[in-house]
């Protein structure tokens, strides 16, 4: 007998395909889960707009809920809001750190950009020093910066804030 | 396979059969325009599907390894953007178009993209000067949109938005690194501002449109727009030790399908192999 919180127990079992220590729950991307019977409707809100992992995302959702017991599995998308990393709770980012990415600072709220804006320096998730420099703010994928550790040096990525 | 091509016809006619699948596009006098917000929604779709692809042709020629990733990072939102507006432009629609068949299936003369994103490459000081010039515009307007009254837009434009920031930063930084960087990088961005200038006129022309889609609570006023868009403009070439040219005279003519012959070269690489296996999935 499928229950709200029994979908929810199976889609945290749902790695995000490119950060395989996270689920698409913990990435706060699963935003309502709907249960008739053994009917089940998941609406999910994508993270980058353009992430190729989004249609992967969804059949990993729905295959592992069809495993599950649901016979009919229903994944809708919605845009707003917007996702923010915000959404990311603390466990989720103590795992991305051992993971060897650096978790995503507070997403700036409203206003427009600064064009020159300093950024404060994000800590190295291999050593902890904060002596690091970041490279680019765009990653090998959508949803990552890169950074070099200058105190051990070694290159890291960052889960960036948005 | 016999193809009919009609330049004269200004009503409907097929210019290629394929088996069962028959492609009819408007004659050359140009199609008839949709209903305003779905105009409306192809020029936002259109520009960010034209710019990405301009900026995917970077994908493994970028000057550095970072940049090349950089750029294909954002060309990859720029058609994520697109895919979003086409696709609600499509449900708008209502005949059963979407963002695919919106982005492979339309000839140069449907496409409602400014004319600044289809212009070639150049180098890569062209290439950062006119992403600094859209992006500035892109998050100006996405700001003003993700507030209007229209909530499908509203949140399209709210989510474009977060990602466009990034891409604003990372070109206003290259103009500014080039712009006050060697006499050569100076001289090639300064080129490439004069060439580029002539089309931004085109970003802020308010037409019917704009008049129109007020009935859907999209108001958006350009000419604040653009005194937004001069002053931070102006604020990154001052630092950027660049001149804006005086008295450009400013191009027009891809709100209403009128474009450069570089759209059709493009359009053609972008749409060769949805227009080749037509109805393929993988």
């Amino acid at each position: 007998m499928l229950t709200r919180e029994s979908v929810y127990e199976t889609l945290a079992t749902v790695m995000d395909p490119e950060v395989p220590v996270i689920s698409v729950v913990e990435l706060g991307i699963i935003r309502e889960v709907d249960v008739v019977e053994d009917r089940v409707t998941v609406t999910v809100t994508p993270t980058y707009s353009g992430c190729p992992a989004m249609r992967e995302i969804e059949d990993d959702i729905r295959t592992a809920l069809l495993g599950a017991g649901a016979h009919e599995v229903t994944v809708l998308m919605t845009f707003a809001p917007a996702w923010t990393t915000d959404w990311i709770g603390a466990e989720a980012r103590e795992k991305l750190r051992a993971y060897g990415i650096a978790p995503p600072g507070r997403a700036e709220q409203g206003g427009l950009i600064t064009l020159t804006r300093r950024r404060t320096a994000v800590p190295c998730p291999f050593c902890g020093s904060s002596d690091t420099r970041l490279q680019s703010e765009f990653g090998s994928t959508a949803c990552k910066a890169i950074h070099v550790c200058n105190a051990c040096r070694q290159p890291f990525d960052e889960f960036k804030a948005i | 396979m016999s193809a009919h091509v009609s330049d004269h016809d200004d009503t409907d006619a097929p210019i290629a059969t394929a088996g069962a699948a028959t492609l009819r596009v408007a004659g050359t006098r140009g199609p008839a325009f949709a209903a305003p917000l779905v105009e409306y929604l192809l020029r936002l779709g259109d520009d960010r599907l034209v710019l990405g692809h301009r900026l995917s042709e970077w994908c493994g020629h970028g000057p550095i390894l970072e940049e090349d990733i950089a750029m294909s990072n954002m060309a990859l939102d720029l058609v994520g953007h697109a895919s979003m507006f086409l696709g609600l432009a499509g449900e708008v629609e209502g005949q059963g178009r979407d963002a695919d068949a919106l982005a492979y299936l339309r000839e140069g003369v449907q496409y409602r993209n400014a004319l600044l994103v289809e212009l070639p490459c150049g180098d890569f000081g062209f290439t950062m000067v006119r992403q600094f010039l859209f992006d500035a515009y892109s998050v100006l307007l996405l700001d003003a949109l993700a507030g209007c009254g229209q909530p499908a837009v509203a949140a399209l434009a709210a989510k474009s938005l977060k990602e466009d920031k990034y891409h604003l930063r990372h070109s206003s930084e290259w103009v500014v690194r080039l712009g006050d960087g060697t006499a050569e990088s100076h001289s090639r961005v300064q080129q490439s501002v004069d060439e580029l200038w002539r089309y931004t006129g085109e970003l802020f022309e308010h037409d019917v449109i704009d008049d129109a889609v007020a009935a859907d609570g999209i108001a958006i006023d350009r000419a604040a727009l653009f005194s937004r868009w001069e002053s931070m403009v102006r604020d990154v070439m001052q630092r950027a030790t660049l001149t804006i040219p005086d008295g450009a005279v400013m191009a027009s003519g891809g709100r209403r399908g009128r474009h450069t012959e570089y759209l059709g070269h493009l359009l053609t690489v972008m749409q060769s192999v949805a227009r080749a296996h037509p109805g393929a999935t993988w």
